[in-house]
């Protein structure tokens, strides 16, 4: 009986789980996941619910329920990995052994990390990339009533990269829809050059935040936050006062993964960028946010490694070469307010450029453009989530990214 | 991709000046790189370069502000003094490296 064992129950683990248990045979294989939380949340809401739009006891499930019949569910914190001696060391005690690793632990935010961000928690300064932080948010921003409102971005990488981008051009929507946007005053505090990492993309939102009167502050890495003056303050000595704070904290991956010595130094497993494998330990597999790949930490990412790494893993554990495919590709839906989105489509070596998706011409979704269509598929995609997605069944979106439907600009 | 001229030889660079290949690099060419930028090289400036060629070296990819403090021992106060504004990118263009990756 071979053994192959998956660590982290989210998105991509939970994906794994169900693709594997179908792909390798019940009479020679083992597979256990180690949940560390219990529940499994669906992380887009945590955007919508400091708006009111979205009820939080809807955004959990047990974990326990999208597990497949087939697979070990061991619930319990993860100490370390011995790569050594292939095996898993859990807090409570126990000792997991494998011939294969899967880590799907994710990243996570740590305000811990930025002097004085812990201070005034869920007092004038709040995130919204936990469950706890995004209910705790909904009552912040129900009672603000005027003032600086600062949405702002530590450090990358980042899970879900637009997600501040949506929550800023939420809350001008927000604002707007009570009344009360004259009164707020809205910047966007990035450590990067613009409003996104890549050109095309970051002119077109860089233009949208112009248009809705939001300031933009670029290149600020963030020192600490003085709560007592209520300022965020950067390395080069440059300033921003806030009413309400809403930040990102620095992401990092899971610390039992920087305790094994399989991390770098924001704790991300280094895996090659197309198979996913990691270079010293040819028996383990990072997937999913817990990767250090350099494409977007995202569900949609998660997905799309997961239509190409079961296969390969299979070719793999039958002493083949695993086929290197994996491009990078990533499709995020971007909120922008009064019941519009945009959708991006990019992957490691094209940026996210204007056309229509999924089919040339026809779409219906635009791409890097505000419509109808594009937030109904965002609405849309929740019970995809939870009924198509984590049980990995397919979905009609290819897994490689193509240039088809999209335009160049000269 | 394209080719400029700077120390008086061809070199490959992408589309913001970045060099593409890490054996056309040598000290000369940094001098002319910081000159470009308006960097005066100082002792520390030239400790920062080496660090990140040689961790490039060894990782193939460009160290992060973070990693140049976590492994390097260049606290980020320091990066933002030697290389102002925007260290990350001035150090890695001095570097003869490409831009580390915003991890979009």
């Amino acid at each position: 009986m071979r053994r192959l064992l998956i660590l982290g129950a989210g998105t991509a683990g939970t994906i794994a789980a169900n693709k594997l248990r179908r792909l390798l045979d019940a009479d020679d294989w083992q597979i256990t996941i180690v949940d560390q939380r219990g529940t499994h949340y669906y992380q887009p809401a945590f955007l919508f619910i400091p708006f009111g739009r979205y009820r939080p006891d809807k955004a959990r499930r047990k974990a326990a329920s999208l597990i497949p019949d087939g697979v070990t569910r061991v619930q319990a914190q993860i100490d370390r990995v011995d790569a050594e001696a292939r095996t898993v060391a859990l807090e409570d005690g126990r000792v997991l052994p494998y011939d294969y690793l899967v880590i799907a632990t994710g990243a996570s935010p740590h305000p811990e990390e930025t002097p004085g961000m812990e201070d005034d928690w869920h007092g004038a300064v709040h995130s919204f990339y936990t469950f706890d932080d995004a209910v705790a948010l909904r009552a912040a921003l129900a009672d603000f009533a005027g003032g600086r409102l600062v949405v702002h971005i530590s450090e990358m990488p980042i899970k879900c990269p637009v997600a501040p981008l949506e929550f800023t051009l939420l809350a001008d929507d927000h604002f707007t829809r009570r009344g009360i946007r004259d009164r707020v005053d809205i910047t966007f505090v990035t450590p990067l050059s613009g409003a996104f990492t890549k050109p095309v993309a970051s002119a077109a939102f860089g233009g949208m935040l112009a248009e809705r009167g939001i300031a933009v502050e670029p290149d600020f890495m963030i020192e600490s936050v003085d709560t007592e003056a209520r300022r965020i303050v950067s390395f080069d000595e440059r300033e921003v006062p806030y009413d309400l704070l809403v930040t990102v904290p620095v992401n990092r991956g899971a610390a039992f993964v920087g305790r094994s010595g399989l991390g770098d130094e924001l704790d991300f497993v280094p895996v090659d960028h197309h198979t996913l494998r990691h270079a010293a330990h040819p028996e383990i597999f990072a997937v999913g946010d817990a990767a250090a790949v350099p494409t977007s930490k995202a569900g949609a990412v998660a997905h799309f490694e997961l239509d190409v790494f079961p296969e390969n893993f299979v070719r793999i554990v039958a002493g083949e070469e695993p086929v290197a495919s994996f491009d990078g590709h990533a499709t995020c839906f971007i909120e922008s307010g009064a019941g519009k989105a945009m959708l991006i489509d990019f992957n490691y070596d094209t940026e996210p450029l204007p056309g229509m998706f999924p089919v040339p011409a026809v779409g219906p979704l635009p791409l890097l453009k505000e419509s109808r269509f594009n937030h109904w598929g965002k609405l849309a995609f929740e019970p995809v989530y939870w009924s198509m997605l984590l049980p990995g069944r397919p979905l009609p979106l290819p897994a490689q990214m193509s240039m088809r439907g999209k335009r160049v600009p000269a | 991709m394209s080719t400029t001229t700077l120390a008086g030889r061809e070199i490959h660079v992408d589309a913001e000046g970045f060099l593409t290949e890490y054996d056309e690099w040598d000290e000369t060419l940094a001098q002319q790189l910081a000159d470009q930028i308006g960097i005066a090289m100082t002792p520390e400036h030239w400790d920062v370069v080496r660090f990140l060629r040689a961790d490039y070296a060894e990782t193939g990819q460009t160290a992060t502000t973070r990693r140049v403090n976590a492994v390097g021992g260049f606290p980020v106060k320091q990066q933002f003094a030697l290389f102002p504004k925007k260290p990350g990118k001035k150090m890695s263009y001095i570097a003869g490296l490409p831009k580390p990756a915003g991890c979009v």
